[in-house]
């Protein structure tokens, strides 16, 4: 029998000579998963886009063969007219995108533009269609569809409008559902579950999927064949208990290499004395107050942060794990003074072990100044961190001249040492940013924040928007300049694998509370906290035989009132941090 | 509901707003030194005509331009007593205009109407020009369509209005036969309205519309154009094509939707931007619309008459910034409910 989808030697090229998907070849049987995986600019979105014809303008289709089975007739699609694609787009092949929020349109209610796939494809009464789409969202998750119809994309959380961009991709019963890296701009919990939906339903229609991605944690536990790209090429295909088993090709044992992992186990580290803190943030709290709905009602106060007590050692990293909303990056700029806690907190800092402490919260203008040549931070996105303007010796000389250090040529020589030390050449001083990669303008950004010499370095998600393989080496710097330079950092991250690597003590925040906090080898070893085993189990390994435990993340994930007992949450009675063992607290009733 | 509360809640503000410009529009017409009945009397004394005199110190009386400013303000928007009572904008009473020497209203009551005609003519060639050659070519971008529809843009941006206008007037006339000069034809001012009137003023306003129309057109058009570029890049666009839409049909729903958002906020500033623009292509077309007037009134410090006009264009300007407020929030969801970050 042939395959359900055939692609045979896709090329396809720009403007330049070289094409960017070189002969590409894979194949796929009904209601099979098929993955491709590979880092950005792999070609593996273009591939798939080419299935659907909506590849950009400018690309071109020098050639190949892309052989649907629609309908129990083998056809081209690379051949098919633009009418006859347009009936197939939606209707037997769909698809899904990266970012949800971007992909449904701001001004159209959510419920029109997933019914607006029937109302193209069939002749459906409005009643009719009205029902399937609500249907749908039942079963997709909303609790309540009527809801979900009404409203507006910006109503709705990310992992929300994902399900409802399934819904929408669901909805005409395609026969391929090709997702292009759908689960990437999610939390990992909500990633687990969204995950999961498309499993189900998959089981349920019984169609074929192609998942693209770059985290092969997602491939092992969702394909049945693997198809790893690189550079427009093909590099290794195959079973997925193959490819993960025993990957062939030296890019895929690369990629795995550098695929972060949780330690299973690991040996004891007792956490960093605290008796030489470079800072040390107490009782800090922050409420937003966000505008009400109109001048009569009551301003919404919306908390933040609660409670929250952190103390860095000296030369050590400390990090802070939680989704997005869980008040971590409050913390950060609230540790760097860029915003001031509510009354009663304090951030104490250190500047060296024989000085007496600032208060952060407290500064003057000209005592913010020093401050700041002592604290500096990493952002997460490097695209949109670095002036596109500016010549990398500009934006690495700025700190310097900002706070009038040297001469121009001193600042200059400063600037190349800087550059070297993040393992970059000094010939690249005078160019742009765009010339460089995501990897190399997050190193960029990095001797950005050490050109002051600063004793605290605050990263916030730095290695987020990178690949798996330039994350790993971007963690490496990390940690050499912290132990070259005894640099202590603060380190944002959503992800646990990261933060195990990285990190001498953890704190798992949620909804702006700290619910578990312990050195990594406790935390991963014996997680206690309902949240931090959800955080755990839903973090996807590139292992095909342990594969995400639904019900763990869930529960875990799922409102604090569900939550076991002994952790439970309600309005006034909140459970305080406990010590259950030197150094591992856990927010539970005693 | 909402929509109702918020047009309330800007009608109030705008009354605000008004009052304030009209407090504006008074003491800056008043800072020149003098008015025009002082700079008469020195004339007149000047040339040693005392019975003219007499009559001017009578209407600066009349007028209470013999009064502090504030008081001359108030008595002018009817908030204070003058000579007769309460009898200034609030009560109805525009003033006197000392240049034509005739009541305020007389001079631009029928003006005012045209005024209106004119330049809502005007806006609509606006929008409807520059709204399908908009969208043509931000979808067909780098075709000859794209270009073609640029360069007739730049070029009436570039061209001045009066030389349009007589360029026009000629070759309208010559192959056209279209009427040269006025709103209607000479016979038929002062006549009630009457179907052949109606029609001798609708062929009087192809060229004046087309003339203040053209380069707010191709300013507009080319605002919409990079709107709509910038929207189709969007990856909701992508996620309409992976849905089946027709191309077409994707491109009204949902870019051009996105990129509607600027056009609409932009009917506020055309109105005041095409009425003083339009002053030089009325007197050049001679149209009876209040700008030669208000050209005239501004010279000669002829305060009332100018005062009027300048308020009714701000009041214009309030209602079209207003019209679009509203439309605004009626296109956009998340100006409705106010998008949470």
């Amino acid at each position: 029998m042939a395959a359900f989808l055939k692609v045979t030697d896709l090329t396809i090229g720009f403007n330049a000579p070289e094409p960017i998907i070189d002969a590409v070849n894979f194949s796929l049987n009904k209601g099979e998963t098929l993955a491709i995986v590979g880092e950005s600019g792999s070609g593996k979105t273009l591939s798939c886009r080419a299935i659907l014809g909506i590849l950009p303008q400018t690309a071109q289709i020098r050639s190949g063969q892309i052989m649907f089975n629609h309908l129990d007739q083998q056809i081209d699609l690379l051949k098919l007219s633009e009418r006859c694609l347009r009936s197939i787009r939606g209707n037997s092949i769909s698809m899904i995108f990266q970012e949800p929020m971007r992909s449904l349109s701001p001004l159209h209610k959510v419920g029109h533009q997933v019914a607006e796939v029937l109302e193209l494809h069939l002749d459906w009464s409005k009643r009719k269609i009205k029902q399937a789409v609500l249907a749908k969202f039942e079963r997709v998750g909303f609790p309540d569809p009527e809801r979900a119809y009404r409203a507006y994309p910006f109503e709705m959380s990310g992992g929300m409008l994902q399900r409802a961009m399934i819904a929408m991709a669901m909805i005409a019963k395609p026969d391929l559902l090709i997702a292009d890296e759908p689960t990437t701009a999610l939390d990992v919990t909500t990633q687990a579950q969204v995950l999961g939906l498309i499993k189900d339903l998959q089981s349920e229609t019984g169609m074929a999927v192609i998942l693209v991605t770059h985290d092969l944690g997602v491939v092992a536990n969702m394909a049945d064949h693997v198809v790893v790209m690189n550079k427009g090429r093909v590099m290794e295909r195959g079973e997925a208990k193959l490819v993960l088993g025993a990957p062939a090709h030296p890019y895929t044992q690369k990629l795995f290499a550098a695929a972060p992992t949780i330690p299973e186990t690991s040996e004891f580290v007792p956490p960093p004395p605290h008796d030489d803190l470079i800072l040390d943030m107490q009782d800090i709290s922050k409420t937003y107050q966000a505008r009400s709905a109109s001048a009569l009602q009551p301003a919404v106060i919306i908390k933040a942060v609660c409670d929250v007590n952190l103390k860095l050692a000296r030369g050590k990293t400390f990090a802070v794990v939680g989704e997005s909303g869980s008040g971590k990056s409050t913390c950060a700029r609230i540790a760097l003074g860029a915003e001031l806690p509510n009354i009663g907190g304090r951030v104490l800092f250190k500047s060296q072990t024989d000085k007496t402490p600032i208060e952060v919260q407290a500064l003057t203008h000209a005592e913010r100044v020093g401050f700041q040549k002592q604290a500096q931070m990493v952002f997460q996105d490097p695209f949109s961190s670095l002036s596109p303007r500016m010549q990398i010796i500009d934006t690495l000389t700025e700190p310097l001249d900002i706070h009038g250090i040297g001469t121009k040529s001193e600042r200059n020589d400063r600037a190349l040492e800087m550059l070297e030390q993040v393992g970059l050449n000094g010939s690249m001083l005078r160019r742009y940013p765009h010339a460089f990669s995501g990897g190399q303008r997050q190193r960029l950004s990095i001797a950005r924040a050490l050109t002051l010499n600063p004793k605290l370095l605050v990263c916030d998600e730095p290695t987020s928007a990178l690949d798996v393989s330039v994350q790993d080496q971007i963690l490496d710097l990390l940690e050499e300049i912290r132990d070259a330079r005894n640099l202590s950092y603060l380190f944002i991250s959503h992800d646990l694998a990261v933060v195990s690597r990285i990190a001498d003590e953890v704190a798992v925040m949620r909804r702006g509370r700290i619910v578990e906090q312990a050195p990594p080898c406790t935390l991963f070893a014996n997680p206690k906290h309902p949240y931090t085993q959800a955080l755990i189990a839903a973090q996807p390994e590139p292992d095909i035989h342990r594969t995400i435990d639904l019900n763990l993340v869930s529960l875990g994930a799922g409102s604090s009132t569900s939550w076991a007992e002994e952790f439970r949450f309600e309005d006034k009675n909140i459970p305080p941090l406990m010590e259950l063992e030197p150094g591992h607290m856990v927010r539970c009733h005693g | 509901m909402i929509i109702l509360r918020y047009a309330f809640y800007r009608l109030i503000t705008m009354l605000l707003t008004l009052l304030l410009v009209s407090a504006l529009i008074f003491f800056i017409i008043n800072l020149p030194p003098g008015n025009y009945l002082t700079n008469q009397i020195m004339e007149l004394q000047a040339t040693g005509q005392d019975a003219g005199v007499a009559k001017a110190k009578f209407l600066q009386h009349e007028y209470s331009l013999d009064r502090p400013l504030i008081e001359q303000y108030l008595i002018w928007i009817g908030a204070w007593p003058g000579p007769y009572g309460f009898s200034g904008m609030l009560q109805g009473d525009f003033g006197w205009s000392f240049e034509f020497d005739q009541p305020v209203i007389d001079i631009v009551g029928q003006a005012l109407w045209l005024t209106i005609l004119v330049n809502l003519a005007a806006v609509l060639f606006v929008y409807l020009v520059a709204l399908p050659l908009g969208v043509l070519a931000a979808a067909r971008s780098q075709t000859w369509v794209d270009y073609t529809s640029s360069f007739i843009g730049y070029l009436g941006l570039a061209t001045p209005n009066f030389l349009l206008a007589l360029i026009l007037f000629y070759y309208g006339q010559k192959y056209l036969n279209l009427p040269i000069g006025g709103l209607m034809a000479p016979e038929m001012e002062g006549e009630p309205m009457s179907f052949a009137k109606v029609k001798s003023i609708l062929l009087h306003l192809i060229i004046p519309t087309f003339v203040i129309g053209t380069s707010g057109a191709a300013a507009m058009m080319q605002r919409l154009r990079a709107n709509m570029l910038d929207e189709l890049d969007k990856p909701y666009v992508e996620t309409a094509r992976a849905k089946g839409m027709s191309p077409t049909k994707m491109l009204m729903k949902y870019p051009l939707r996105m990129a509607l958002n600027p056009f609409v906020a932009d009917i506020g500033n055309l109105l005041p931007s095409m009425i003083s623009g339009s002053v030089l292509v009325s007197v050049v077309l001679g149209l009876q619309t209040i700008g030669p007037a208000l050209l005239t009134a501004l010279k000669s410090q002829d305060q009332f008459l100018a005062g009027f006009i300048l308020l009714f264009v701000a009041l214009l300007t309030l209602i079209g910034t207003m019209i679009s407020d509203v439309l605004l929030m009626l296109l956009d969801p998340r100006i409705r409910y106010g998008e949470r970050k």
